[in-house]
């Protein structure tokens, strides 16, 4: 069959902000043409690189979000580039943007004017607070998208420095939610006839990644922390209990669960700690068919958590990934790049597909499409030489 | 006004956040969403999941269930019974799409599986959506999002360097994959319209996440290098940090060009900082970055965070103050974007419901109701909507069809 969203015309005139959206949309077969200032796009030239001997190094993060597009350089400072802008605008789709708000109103190539040319066009306006409200204009890149989301007050230990993810990820969540946005616009489009204006905002998109912790502020005034390597708000008692502990290699991540999976977990886990005798008899005689998380004080997580720690202690990362994936129990090792590359299920899907750079003399193992759709993973197509 | 996704029906069999998740956008945007249960043994997020309002545990008090359910009809039926399966399949008949969740092979037992459901509606879109994917030698491990945050890589990028991993708040990943999954979804049912096909969308939540892990894996692929976590330090922007206020707050503040570096030398009244040799030019400060976090962190600390951001952007720095979760309540830009919807529940009362991150300015989205009550709309649904008689459906009843 053909590919989702192959009809389609997609003007790509993000930064890194909006990326992720033109890569989605042209994950499922839309033709995408990124538009880059010239010179290109300032992220070019950032961390990681891929070097490519005597040409210029290709940015690793810049590639993560831009194949599966064409490119073509465009100087919107000039009137002859925003000539060219309008009449590509009347040509598309989707016209995908993160300018400040107001920019492009201010070029003359706000919404109503670029939709008397063309009504059905769906503009999406990517920026970190959204196209109005008291921080439109604020200046925000991850760490500030991802503090005002609330997403760092619940990472890192108690009371101490808030955390984010080590790499952006505010851009990704703004990417994926926009494309949510485009295509719901799109489903209006095919029963109106209408285009409009799509205005996301980065800020609470990235607040998904909180999921419904607020909840228990909305509910019960209670305000969730960060808590290091523990997870709280899963018992009655206001116990903590523990994600992540050290192995003989590095980390895993296991939970102590009730219900059907986590009960069935819990009796293996004692079942292999016993083989190595490590499992205390009183963990032997544990009732695990009627076990339950919400009810248990912090003293009883703790006398359990003691003999599992030490087991952890004596077990590696690969074991623990064979033993969890043999038994059917709950728990991951905390996954390097390294070894998420190494990963069987990945391979056993064709999760990797092996692209080649413009320039390069070898392959680059990329991760595939984020679907399969009938069968079929969506492909990975390297931009070609640049104009 | 017409609504974005008005006319479009789905039916979700599936629990926890990864499938409902997806339906509840859907509903928030026009779709009717079915949320399909079984009154023996409800979705998760009801039975053994906090928070309660008011901590008391009860099937219709379950605060996640609400968050991923609210717009949505919600019914029960009984997939082991006869009739039970007989109505399930009326019901995606019905229907433009389905969404599910269960452990990869479990609806194909059911009487369930795509081909199945293709025969009786060939332009259905199903979304099977799990941690591994529907296929590969993990394909049935069983698994929560909690912990499939590690496998996919964000714990190992996420602490100080010199520290453990942390946790990732709750079921992150599978944030990411509904997000993946409502895109899916959407972009099938635009083929469907224009082509009249249906597809199998086979969505695994372990690769959406690493769809945010992409450059790391290049970068592995390419130069052989691990990422590691980096606190909050970046490659390009310096300082980049998190700085504590007064009163327990904090105050995140980044710099990433020289001109804005100077700015904050003179905003925060410390010219002293631009002069000093050790951070003089980006390497200097970045082999000084841990004097220089020390130094802002002085400065900060008897700052107010929400008046130190105001202030930083006002010099056009980059600058905020970190929310908790309380403060997202309260938080000016995201009331302004009317993100927290009220509705009032029949057990819990009138509480907050959220809207995703995305307006569309001819046909807004909404919260439209509260989270179904466990069954609430078997009646609306299976007589209302699918035409059963009421005599019928007492009987049906009667059989524990509908249990």
């Amino acid at each position: 069959m053909t590919m989702l969203l192959e009809s389609y015309r997609v003007l790509d005139a993000t930064g890194p902000l909006g990326f992720l959206t033109g890569r989605i949309l042209g994950d499922l077969g839309a033709e995408v043409t990124k538009i880059e200032p010239p010179g290109g796009d300032p992220s070019r030239k950032w961390p990681p690189q891929l070097s490519l001997g005597n040409r210029p190094a290709e940015s690793l993060s810049w590639l993560a979000f831009n194949v599966n597009k064409r490119e073509i350089q465009l100087d919107l400072e000039t009137e002859a580039g925003r000539d060219r802008f309008r009449s590509l605008a009347k040509e598309t789709d989707f016209l995908l943007e993160t300018f400040p708000p107001g920019k492009l109103d201010a070029w003359g190539l706000g919404y109503r004017v670029l939709s008397e040319d063309n009504p059905g066009l769906i503009l999406v306006s990517i920026t970190p607070f959204g196209q109005e409200g008291p921080y439109r204009d604020f200046l925000a890149s991850d760490l500030e998208i991802m503090a005002l989301a609330g997403v760092m007050s619940l990472a890192g230990d108690e009371g101490a420095e808030p955390m984010r993810v080590t790499l952006p990820s505010a851009p990704l969540w703004a990417g994926v939610e926009a494309a949510m946005g485009a295509l719901t616009a799109l489903a209006y489009r095919s029963s109106t006839g209408r285009g409009q204006q799509v205005d996301v905002s980065a800020q609470v998109a990235a607040m998904a990644a909180v999921a419904h912790a607020p909840i228990y502020w909305d509910l019960n005034r209670v305000n969730p922390e960060r808590t290091g390597i523990y997870m709280t708000g899963r018992t009655l008692t206001g116990a903590r209990m523990r994600v992540l502990w050290p192995c003989q290699d590095g980390w895993i991540n296991f939970i102590i669960y009730g219900g059907p999976a986590g009960r069935h977990t819990n009796r293996e886990l004692v079942v292999w700690m016993d083989e190595r005798d490590m499992a205390p008899d009183w963990l032997k005689q544990m009732g695990w068919s009627t076990f339950t998380v919400p009810e248990l004080t912090q003293e009883e997580i703790d006398r359990l958590e003691a003999p599992i720690g030490s087991f952890f202690a004596t077990v590696t990362k690969r074991e623990f990934y064979e033993r969890v994936m043999d038994r059917g129990m709950l728990g991951y090792p905390v996954a390097t790049v390294k070894e998420i590359h190494e990963d069987p299920q990945l391979e056993g899907r064709n999760f990797w597909q092996n692209v080649r750079i413009p320039g390069s003399d070898s392959d680059l193992r990329f991760p595939g499409g984020f679907t399969i759709v009938n069968g079929k993973r969506l492909p990975i197509r390297v931009p070609e030489e640049r104009e | 006004m017409q609504d974005a996704l008005e006319g479009v029906t789905g039916v979700e069999f599936g629990s926890f956040a990864a499938g409902p998740g997806i339906g509840k956008y859907l509903a928030n945007f026009g779709a009717r969403v079915i949320h399909v249960e079984s009154a023996q043994r409800p979705d998760g997020l009801r039975t053994h999941y906090p928070p309660f309002k008011d901590d008391k545990v009860g099937l219709n008090r379950a605060g996640a269930f609400a968050f991923w359910n609210d717009s949505k009809y919600g019914v029960t039926l009984n997939l082991k019974h006869p009739q039970g399966l007989e109505l399930a399949h009326r019901l995606v008949e019905k229907s433009d799409f389905v969404i599910e969740n269960m452990r990869p092979g479990v609806m194909a037992r059911l009487g369930f599986g795509y081909r199945q459901l293709r025969e009786r509606n060939p332009r259905l879109v199903l979304l099977s959506t799990s941690n591994m994917g529907q296929t590969g030698p993990y394909a049935d491990h069983p698994g929560f999002g909690s912990q499939l945050s590690s496998l996919s890589g964000f714990s190992e990028l996420i602490g100080r360097a010199d520290g453990p991993p942390l946790f990732i708040y709750g079921p992150f990943i599978d944030l990411i994959a509904v997000a993946f999954g409502g895109i899916a979804v959407l972009a099938a049912l635009d083929h469907q319209r224009r082509t009249g096909e249906g597809a199998h969308i086979d969505l695994s939540q372990y690769e959406a996440g690493l769809q945010f892990v992409t450059a790391p894996l290049l970068e592995y692929a390419a130069n052989g290098k691990v990422a590691r976590r980096n606190g909050n330090r970046d490659p390009v922007a310096i300082p980049h940090g998190c700085y504590p206020c007064r009163e327990g707050c904090w105050c995140v503040i980044s710099c990433w060009d020289e001109e804005e570096w100077q700015r904050f030398c003179i905003a925060a009244g410390l010219p002293a900082l631009s002069k000093d040799p050790r951070f003089s030019e980006v390497s200097e400060r970045r082999a000084h970055e841990t004097e220089l976090n020390d130094l802002i962190s002085q400065w900060t600390w008897e700052e107010d965070a929400e008046k130190l951001m105001h202030r930083l952007q006002a010099s056009r720095i980059h600058a905020a103050a970190v929310r908790s979760m309380r403060e997202l309540f309260s938080d000016p830009q995201i009331a302004s974007r009317h993100v927290w919807q009220k509705q009032g529940h029949p057990e819990m009362g009138e509480h907050h419901y959220r809207m995703g991150s995305f307006q569309l300015a001819e046909a807004p989205g909404r919260v439209r109701k509260p989270a179904p009550c466990l069954g609430e709309n078997n009646e609306e649904i299976f007589c209302g909507w699918l035409g059963l008689a009421p005599e019928r459906y007492r009987e049906l009843e009667g059989q524990g069809v509908f249990s």
